[in-house]
């Protein structure tokens, strides 16, 4: 492709600093993006990625640098400001409003309007024409929440390309798709690369920034530590960039030595609180010293069947066995009495409470049982100092055992639910997508004190949509789709691309 | 990542004391700008709530049930519940003591006040906890469900006073007085101030204690910050519903009580409180903790208190006061304007306070 002026700078920030109260989040970051190229931004959580994109699409003033596009100095201070130049941005999570049809979502702040009347007509035609350009196959009358989550990020690109943006940002774009939705989402990547547009990739998985991406800048602790080309380079160096020191990438296990069954369940069958049978049938068991990986795309009934087993949700049939005895559903603290630990799937919503402090996070499921109390009454002393023994053990960073857990960084906070789950004397442990979002030093440690756990006899009930995380740990693997488990087998006989077929419900 | 604890802590008390002072100003200009003199209006308002002995004392006097309601308030905010029932629950309390004070006889001092009290605080607790229960079992919201139990009680109290607990020889529809044996003490023979408001501040001690050194209290905080870890640690979030609402009630009872035990002697149709209401406004400004309950409710009583001798030295309204407290609560509600006006930047991560989470479930 791709003349002189095709490959000019079309975006250059310059010494970007942004400091919060008691944090540098950017410190003097220099970051440039030419025209029709992919770069990545590779770092660990609280490297200051976000926060970069966050001053670059205008949700942050920056204390001091400039941002350059197209040579020109602006200033950018609204996310409206960000599109005028022509910055889109496809968030994490999507901004879309499930209940409205493709047309409205994306021409929502943008109406096109005849009259002082929305003009749909117009809207749905280029709708159309950019949906064909890139073979997005998509109807724009279609209701988001009837959208696959891939199907939805292509909306989320659509709209940013219906404002006309010249500049992508794309914030962990694959970490809701299927490897088989990702392998797509790279080819539309690309032919957008092909019409001139540049793209910021912004992702923690080496693997796929060394696929798609140009060039990678790595950032850590608010700084630029380099920028390579992917041909230069390996994802062990990469790693070595993020973390600063050496990381062992590969999990390293020892053969399994199954022993009796910790968990059973047979023709598990369980509704969601809208009442809609979401698991089917279940069967299976896990025994001691055994890592069972449920694996699958998200939404297929994991969150659910996690829940029913835990507690949380009652189940309509079938029987659940712990350690043999049999579970009647909807008592959380039951399950934790037979020596169950759980990683919730959300450790916002189920796993922490984010305005305690770390130390009464530590406690929250052994706080009514002595030592912790005795007749009611908080052993105050006890629990600051069992906690500060657990942030120890466990390596969280806080700068103390009364700091705000929401202060913390997400791997530190997944920290917290680990030590505290772990601390107890267990059988049985359920996690459910135990490194979603967090950094590769977060990764690397949440992975060894899963192998950990099962040396020590436990049984494991691992649940993940990550297949790297499957295949390094599990010892079998279940397949989950649509509520079922389709396939059970050996995880020495697993591949990827067989799992990611299978989890896309095809059984050959 | 660390953290600037030194400032957060200042924060918390710097953002209602700006947003009283700015009140006070608002207050200033409406005054200068109705004509009056500012200087004599604020001189009679500090004056009236603490210019004589007799002023202190009579602030202390709704300084208690200001307490008492204020803490009821701050203790369902932090289960997570609006209790905007507290009227109704200090009715509840106050014509149940007044029953207990008259009607049962022959019991020694120390056997029928406590009595007394307690069966206040106990219709309190009643009162209060079936909103709790109705939420717990129904998920109906307490929001409604209190103001419903509010007009519930205003009216049966009107109804019992003016029928079967009227004092028939009385000039004024009342109940009869309560007995000498039901009296709470007062605290200086030549002052109407009693024992309610030692009463009170050792309830705030009480209830600090439950909320935060208790399983009880750590079970009530975490349904109120976040029901799903809640349950995930296995708390049954019904019963903390039930439990809070209830002692939520049961203060609000005993502010009732109080009001008759220690300061009127019987309950008269035309009692009109209103601490119920100013009790969620306390609990706002001291952001429902139980210490700042004192200052916010001292603040509030010293307000009404010194209301009168302001309109009479600078002959402007009464109401002036309620502009002024709606601006404070106005700026304690939305702390944005205040970090606007004084330039203070927000801090992150503290303990809140959730209103109300929507609608049913």
């Amino acid at each position: 492709m791709a003349s002189g002026s095709m490959n000019g700078t079309i975006l250059s920030l310059t010494g970007i600093t942004k400091s919060f109260p008691g944090v540098l989040a950017n410190d003097h970051i220099d970051f440039s993006l030419n025209r029709g190229e992919i770069h990545t931004l590779l770092g660990e959580n609280g490297a200051g990625k976000t926060t970069l994109m966050n001053i670059l699409y205008g949700l942050y003033t920056p204390d001091e640098g400039e941002i350059r596009i197209n040579g020109e100095e602006v200033s950018i201070r609204t996310p409206a400001d960000a599109l005028s130049h022509g910055i889109g941005m496809v968030h994490q999570h999507f901004m879309l409003i499930p209940i409205m049809d493709i047309t409205e979502n994306i021409i929502l702040g943008k109406e096109s309007k005849k009259r002082g009347l929305i003009d749909r007509e117009e809207a749905e035609s280029r709708i159309r024409e950019l949906s064909e350009k890139y073979s997005f196959h998509l109807n724009p009358r279609d209701i988001i929440k009837d959208l696959s989550i891939g199907m939805q990020q292509k909306v989320e690109i659509i709209k940013a390309l219906y404002r006309e943006a010249q500049i992508l940002i794309l914030d962990e774009p694959t970490a809701v798709l299927t490897p088989q939705e990702s392998k797509e989402l790279f080819s539309i990547l690309r032919s957008l690369k092909n019409e001139g547009k540049s793209i910021i990739f912004i992702s923690h998985k080496l693997k796929e920034v060394l696929e798609i991406s140009d060039i990678i800048t790595v950032l850590r602790d608010g700084k630029v530590i380099g920028s390579v080309r992917p041909e230069d380079t390996s994802e062990q160096e990469l790693a070595r960039m993020m973390v600063g020191r050496e990381v062992i990438l590969k999990v390293r296990k020892t053969e399994k030595k199954k022993g009796a069954p910790v968990l059973e369940v047979k023709d598990l069958v369980v509704q969601d609180t809208r009442g809609v049978q979401v698991v089917n049938a279940i069967s299976f068991t896990v025994h001691q010293g055994e890592i069972f990986g449920v694996a699958g795309v998200q939404g297929n009934g994991q969150t659910e069947l996690v829940q029913a087993l835990t507690g949380l949700l009652p189940f309509q049939s079938g029987e659940i066995r712990i350690q043999g005895q049999p579970i009647f559903g909807n008592r959380p603290r039951e399950v934790t009495r037979l020596g169950t630990a759980h990683i919730p799937e959300d450790r916002h919503t189920f796993g922490l409470v984010l305005p305690y402090p770390v130390r009464d996070n530590l406690i929250l499921c052994t706080y009514y049982t002595s030592p912790f109390s005795r007749h009611g009454i908080l052993d105050s002393p006890y629990i600051a100092e069992k906690s500060l023994k657990l942030i120890k053990e466990f390596d969280i960073r806080t700068p103390a055992h009364t700091t705000i857990t929401d202060t913390l960084s997400g791997g530190n906070q997944q920290k917290t639910v680990v030590a505290r789950e772990l601390s107890r004397d267990n059988r049985l442990l359920i996690a459910a997508q135990p490194t979603r979002g967090l950094d590769v030093g977060s990764i690397e440690y949440i992975h060894k004190k899963i192998i950990e756990t099962r040396d020590s006899g436990c049984g494991v009930l691992l649940v993940s949509s990550e297949l790297e995380e499957i295949l390094s740990l599990t010892d079998t693997i279940g397949v989950i789709f649509k509520g079922e488990i389709i396939r059970t087998l050996d995880s020495r006989e697993a591949t990827k691309e067989g799992l990611g077929l299978l989890m896309a419900g095809i059984k050959k | 990542m660390k953290l600037n604890r030194q400032r957060s802590g200042y924060q918390e008390l710097f953002i209602p004391f700006l947003s009283i002072a700015t009140s006070l100003i608002i207050g200033a200009v409406i005054i200068w700008a109705s004509g009056a003199n500012v200087y004599r209006a604020y001189q009679g308002l500090l004056e009236g709530a603490f210019g004589k002995p007799r002023a202190i004392a009579e602030t202390f006097v709704i300084t208690t049930p200001y307490i008492l309601t204020g803490l009821a308030v701050a203790f369902g905010f932090k289960c997570g519940l609006f209790n905007i029932g507290v009227e109704g629950q200090l009715y509840a309390g106050a014509v149940t003591a007044a029953f207990i004070g008259y009607a049962v006889k022959g019991l020694p001092q120390f056997i029928h006040l406590p009595f007394a009290l307690l069966a206040g605080i106990a219709a309190g607790a009643v009162w209060g906890g079936i909103p709790g229960y109705l939420k717990a079992k129904t998920g109906g919201h307490e929001v409604i469900n209190t103001i419903m139990m509010n007009h519930i009680m205003i009216k049966l109290t009107d109804y019992l006073v003016k029928n079967p607990m009227l004092d028939t020889s009385a000039s004024i529809p009342r109940t009869p007085y309560i007995m000498e044996t039901a009296h709470m003490p007062k605290i200086f023979p030549a002052f109407r101030m009693h024992w309610g408001f030692v009463l009170a501040i050792a309830a705030v001690f009480f209830i600090y204690f439950l909320l935060f050194k208790t399983t009880l209290g750590f079970e009530i905080r975490t349904v109120g910050l976040n029901q799903n870890a809640a349950r995930y640690a296995g708390m049954n979030v019904s019963k903390n519903f039930i439990v809070a609402m209830a002692i939520s009630g049961g203060l609000a009872g005993c502010a009732g009580a109080g009001e008759v035990l220690g300061l009127n002697y019987t309950l008269p149709a035309a009692f009109i409180s209103g601490y119920g209401f100013d009790a969620i406004a306390i609990a706002l400004l001291a952001k429902s903790n139980p210490f700042g309950i004192i200052p916010s409710a001292a603040l509030w009583a010293a307000l009404r208190n010194g209301a009168g001798l302001m309109q009479i030295r600078a002959s402007i309204s009464i109401d002036l006061i309620n502009i002024i407290q709606a601006f404070v609560i106005m700026f304690i509600a939305a702390p944005k304007i205040v970090r606007w006006i004084y330039r203070i930047r927000a801090e992150r991560g503290k303990e809140g306070i959730i209103l109300t989470k929507g609608w049913g479930k």
